[in-house]
């Protein structure tokens, strides 16, 4: 058991070794000129870009900035900003080209609106999406199950920022039923209460691939022949579909909501924007804007990181979830 | 029953088919212990796109304590359909029962969720195919034994586990408190049957079936777990059916023999008569298709044709187009008329309109 974690936390590490490389290459040694952005158009003289070049070190060799990112993601690093050093303790994101506030900084207010709308969210499409598929599972061929089917195709496949532009449309704004986003500084309350809106319609809309999920799950366990001996047995039918046939049905289930979890928590670009959420995802658009590399580079990290380590938590989870895992 | 040691299993159907028939006016011997299933005039039908499924027919027979049961038939004959019936484990949604089951004096047509519920495992248990896909691959052997123990007892967690590895003992398998603790993929798949029979008998049920419990193994284990459902049936006394399509297994440990094919019963009696002298031409294509260890042939015995569709039944008996001795019928009713079942001899029933069946079936060369 303990070495299955290792050997699979260990990959983890390396995926992440050369996920850091590839996002170094991507923003640092790609084509995009930051320097160019900042000097802005008109009086941009090509003295003022070398400065700013040099102020921001993308004059320098792409090998060297590359030893001096990891040295800073590993220990920290001074940076010079506007041509005075600050330090960057590790793991060292860099400082906003814009701002010159520090990333890691930017990143770590920004991620609890993100997280929390991640877990409401969760909340809502877990609950939702699985018991209504497993209603839909039992009563198979049903006009209920087709019309949870239906439903589930027609609504999941309108694009969320028309669902998420029409719900908040609707419920904040119109028929203000719903509160509208305040931040965590104006208290905890009216933060959370905030979050209810955009939780309600990004659940709905990863719910109805959870319906999906859940229903063919369902139908393949109950048809198994473990389910029939448990029915064989004399217990109650709540035991033999949640005991014996959900418990099994919910091992696939576990793996696609680690990879939406983690698409979660590194923030929803349409859906924080359309309702003001401060997050990673709205963050991540306006650094895009300004071509900001190092919030860019900071939150595809932030993604890639989580991808990485909700599929070791999924790898884990499985092992607990279905025992045949842990030999191998 | 005899209680002699059992021979090796791929010869045994041969040595009993061949045998001298036993003398006919033997009389059947007095049927023992009380009836604890009696099916009368059965029919299960599952609606397809194609047309609704005649999976049984007609299905009349009865199990008593003490006694074995072979239901033989191939693959689609209606044998797990039935008894899985008397189980009520057909989704009443997707199939239509019609006849009667009772099951140790009640009705199982058309009986509600609670009544089945307290039969289920309590009165008749069963014992399937496959016992890797038919344990739960996530629960430990001896919690999924003790569920079924703690549905019928009011018990504590710790006196239904206990019972539980009293039951791995006593289905023979070693060091049972520690392989309780094991799940199913932990065992071999002799030991995963012996834990499915041990789960079987957990509470002590008046009815075992066996559906194909040695399909799945290997001949020298499928010995060892028939000895194992024979000696547990002289312990407990109870009634047990055997589905099988494997006629040495009958000839072993079977007392009554039930032969269906395309989802009706077309011959019954004691399985020693049956197997040494079959009545209807299909339960003597069977014998004659048994693989022979002592005749020089290179080539296996078959029988010509393959089953019919159980949604377009042929007319009349269900065996003619495949059947060899039709012709010997006068006035050709195979093709038209469905033949009732009908005593043919002192404690033997047939489906067929052949009136001397032995006579034509012992001078008949099946090629």
């Amino acid at each position: 058991m303990l070495i299955y974690i290792a050997r699979r936390a260990l990959m983890a590490v390396s995926v992440l070794l050369v996920v850091l490389v590839a996002t170094f290459l991507l923003f640092f040694a790609g084509p995009s000129d930051p320097a160019q952005a900042m000097c802005g158009e008109l009086r941009c003289t090509p003295q003022r870009l070398e400065d700013i070049r040099r102020s921001l070190g993308t004059d320098r060799p792409v090998a060297e900035q590359f030893t001096e990112y990891f040295k800073g993601l590993a220990v920290g690093r001074e940076i010079y900003v506007s041509g005075a050093p600050r330090t960057c303790s590790a793991p060292c994101l860099g400082f906003s080209f814009r701002t010159g506030i520090e990333v890691k900084e930017a990143l770590a207010t920004r991620f609890p609106n993100t997280a929390m709308l991640a877990l409401m969210t969760m909340a809502i499409f877990l609950t939702v999406g699985i018991s209504t598929g497993v209603l839909a599972a039992r009563r198979r061929g049903t006009a209920l199950d087709r019309g949870v089917v239906g439903f589930s195709q027609v609504f999941g496949s309108i694009p969320s920022y028309i669902l998420g532009l029409l719900f908040a449309l609707y419920t904040t704004v119109l028929y203000p039923i719903l509160p509208r986003y305040a931040n965590r500084s104006d208290g905890l309350g009216p933060w959370f209460v905030g979050l209810i809106a955009p939780a309600i319609i990004l659940g709905l809309i990863y719910a109805t691939g959870y319906v999906r999920y859940a229903r063919a799950s369902m139908v393949d366990t109950l048809n198994q022949d473990y389910v029939r001996t448990a029915r064989s047995k004399g217990i109650s039918e709540q035991k033999v579909v949640y005991r014996h046939a959900l418990r099994a049905a919910l091992s696939p289930v576990v793996t696609i909501l680690g990879l939406d979890m983690a698409g979660l928590l590194s923030g929803t670009l349409v859906t924080e924007h359309i309702f003001g959420v401060d997050g990673i995802g709205k963050f991540a658009i306006e650094s895009l804007r300004n071509d900001d590399l190092p919030i860019i580079m900071g939150t595809v990290l932030i993604g890639c990181v989580l991808v990485v380590v909700m599929n070791l938590i999924v790898d884990i989870a499985y092992s607990f979830l279905d025992p045949r895992v842990r030999l191998s | 029953m005899s209680a002699q040691p059992v021979p090796p299993q791929d010869s045994a159907a041969h040595d009993v088919a061949a045998a001298s028939a036993p003398e006919r006016n033997v009389v059947t011997e007095a049927p023992a212990g009380e009836v604890v299933l009696k099916i009368t005039d059965l029919c299960v039908r599952f609606p397809s796109d194609e047309g609704p499924v005649n999976a049984v027919q007609d299905l009349t027979y009865e199990a008593r304590l003490g006694r074995t049961l072979a239901i033989v038939g191939e693959s689609g004959s209606g044998k797990s359909v039935s008894s899985m019936a008397v189980l009520g484990l057909h989704n009443p949604k997707r199939s239509t029962i019609t006849g009667s089951i009772l099951l140790d004096g009640n009705e199982i047509v058309g009986a509600d969720e609670s009544l089945l519920r307290r039969l289920r495992s309590n009165t008749a248990a069963m014992i399937f195919q496959d016992p890797l896909s038919a344990l739960h691959p996530f629960y430990k052997v001896g919690s999924q034994i003790a569920e079924a123990y703690l549905a019928h007892n009011s018990v504590s967690k710790d006196i239904a586990a206990k019972r539980a590895v009293e039951m791995l003992e006593l289905v023979g398998i070693p060091n049972p408190a520690r392989r309780a603790k094991q799940y199913p993929h932990e065992f071999s798949g002799g030991m995963r049957q012996r834990a499915m029979i041990a789960l079987g008998l957990v509470n002590n049920p008046k009815l075992l079936i066996a559906d194909e419990p040695t399909t799945a193994l290997d001949v020298t284990v499928q010995a060892q777990i028939l000895d194992l459902v024979k000696d547990l049936q002289r312990e407990f006394g109870s009634a047990v059916i055997l589905i099988t399509h494997d006629l040495g297994v009958v000839a072993e440990v079977s007392d009554d023999i039930l032969v269906m094919y395309a989802g009706r019963a077309v011959e019954r009696g004691l399985a020693k008569e049956v197997l040494a002298r079959p009545q209807h031409p299909y339960t003597h294509a069977l014998l004659q298709s048994l693989p022979s260890a002592s005749e020089d042939s290179d080539q296996l015995q078959t029988i010509k044709g393959s089953p019919p569709s159980l949604v377009h039944l042929p007319s009349g008996c269900s065996f003619h187009p495949r059947c060899m001795v039709k012709d010997r019928v006068p006035g050709d009713p195979c093709a038209t008329l469905l033949p009732e079942l009908r005593v043919s001899s002192p404690g033997r029933q047939i489906r067929c309109h052949l009136t001397n069946p032995e006579s034509v079936l012992d001078q008949e060369v099946v090629s």
